[in-house]
């Protein structure tokens, strides 16, 4: 009887404690950015695994939904006789909602769970413990570099899904479906407002790319160094980033709206 | 080219993409160079009733946008709507006697402002009030008004 309670006890400190020292690992982190801006190769060498290496996917998604979105967009607008504002809807739908929230989701994917799995491997075959042997804090070499690769990235690849998406669904709305192009262009212009939804846009993508890089370095950080620790943590990093992102989407949507 | 050379290089190429698509978005989608910047001056109008106009509605001279609605807010005294707009500095000489009306762009279009200049010689100045003001109409006044005056003409 006496042992369910300690339980519950336990279980509430073990996740108080879990919680101060992952936001005291964050802060940590984020405090050896001042440092590792002065070494920009090893910033370099994250934004080319995390950010140009996740460029193709991001581009052809982008693409994609971008023509999903016209074809759709076509198809319920030209029952209102609408379809001049199909421009309107594919830009307004990917800058301020599904360019953060889907470069997010992939970017979970395919930099995050990497990302994890790195670290991980790191930690299992003790390259990290070797590093503070060596006197080299794995904090600063590790974590920071690969966090704020990840925190460049995500803006720039959102707003690249955005612009292809865009040309994407001009591409099935005016070449394929005959929207006129002036039309297309010329309300997308009127509507979309630089202050309002494209910062809006940029804001949300900041704030996914801080989250996803976050989770996936921590859940490598703190993985139990074995092979099935490392494949547990990746899966949490894939599972833990979606529902970050699409949860925080709705409470940025709220505030900024 | 050595293989940290083409790290370099692509991370360039990346961060100048991204910044690229930065740019088309706030040129080419949305309307970041019209009426952010450059001179202009403010003008109020009162409104019986302003339905349907926003801030930032469009502020037109026949037809073409020469400004944008600043702020709208009610008088507290006359329960009037003050409507303070925007005018683009290369259109000021319009004469002070012009008319300004709340139209609707198509049936079911957005509202703004039409400005129907006049024909005084003087010129609208920062801080302005246009006197000559015609309403946005609401079409259930308009539908009822209607109704009304068909069951009148049946009682005759």
């Amino acid at each position: 009887m006496f042992d369910w309670f300690a339980q519950i006890g336990k279980s509430a400190i073990d996740f108080w404690a879990r919680l101060g020292g992952e936001v005291l690992l964050f802060l940590q982190t984020v405090m050896a950015f001042s440092k590792i801006i002065f070494r920009p190769g090893l910033i370099i060498q994250q934004l080319f695994s995390i950010g140009v290496r996740s460029m193709l996917i991001i581009i052809v998604s982008g693409f994609f939904v971008g023509m999903v979105l016209g074809l759709q967009g076509y198809n319920t607008l030209i029952d209102f006789g609408a379809e001049e504002s199909l421009g309107v809807m594919v830009a307004l739908s990917l800058v301020r909602e599904l360019g953060p929230v889907v470069t997010a989701l992939l970017f979970a994917g395919r930099a995050g769970s990497a990302l994890t799995a790195e670290i991980g491997l790191m930690k299992a075959t003790e390259q990290l413990s070797g590093l503070e042997m060596m006197a080299v804090n794995p904090v600063e070499r590790i974590l920071a570099p690969r966090l704020f690769a990840g925190i460049i990235s995500m803006p720039l690849l959102a707003a690249m899904f955005s612009a292809v998406g865009v040309f994407g669904g001009y591409l099935v709305g005016v070449d394929l479906l005959g929207v006129d192009t002036g039309a297309y262009w010329s309300q997308m212009q009127a509507r979309v407002d630089f202050d309002q939804d494209i910062v809006q846009g940029v804001i949300k993508s900041v704030v996914f790319g801080v989250v996803t890089t976050w989770i996936a370095v921590y859940e490598g950080y703190t993985c139990l160094p074995t092979s099935e620790g490392v494949s547990r943590s990746t899966t949490r990093t894939v599972v833990y980033s979606a529902l970050a992102v699409l949860g925080l989407d709705f409470l940025l949507t709220a505030l900024m709206l | 080219m050595s293989n940290s050379r083409i790290l370099e290089v692509s991370v360039g190429i990346f961060v100048a993409l991204g910044i690229a698509a930065l740019l088309v978005l706030a040129v080419n989608v949305s309307n970041v160079s019209s009426f952010s910047a450059g001179e202009h001056y403010s003008i109020t109008a009162n409104f019986d009733n302003v339905s349907g106009l926003k801030e930032r509605s469009a502020v037109s001279i026949a037809g073409v946008t020469v400004g944008r609605v600043t702020s709208i807010v009610v008088d507290p005294d006359s329960y009037e709507a003050v409507v303070k707009m925007t005018i683009d500095a290369r259109f000021s000489d319009v004469p002070v006697d012009s008319s300004v009306g709340i139209y609707t762009a198509g049936l079911l279009g957005e509202k703004y402002i039409g400005i129907e200049p006049g024909g005084a010689p003087d010129v609208l100045e920062e801080g302005s009030v246009i006197r000559l003001t015609q309403s946005s109409i609401v079409l259930e006044k308009l539908i009822s008004q209607f109704l009304f005056s068909q069951s009148d003409k049946k009682d005759e």
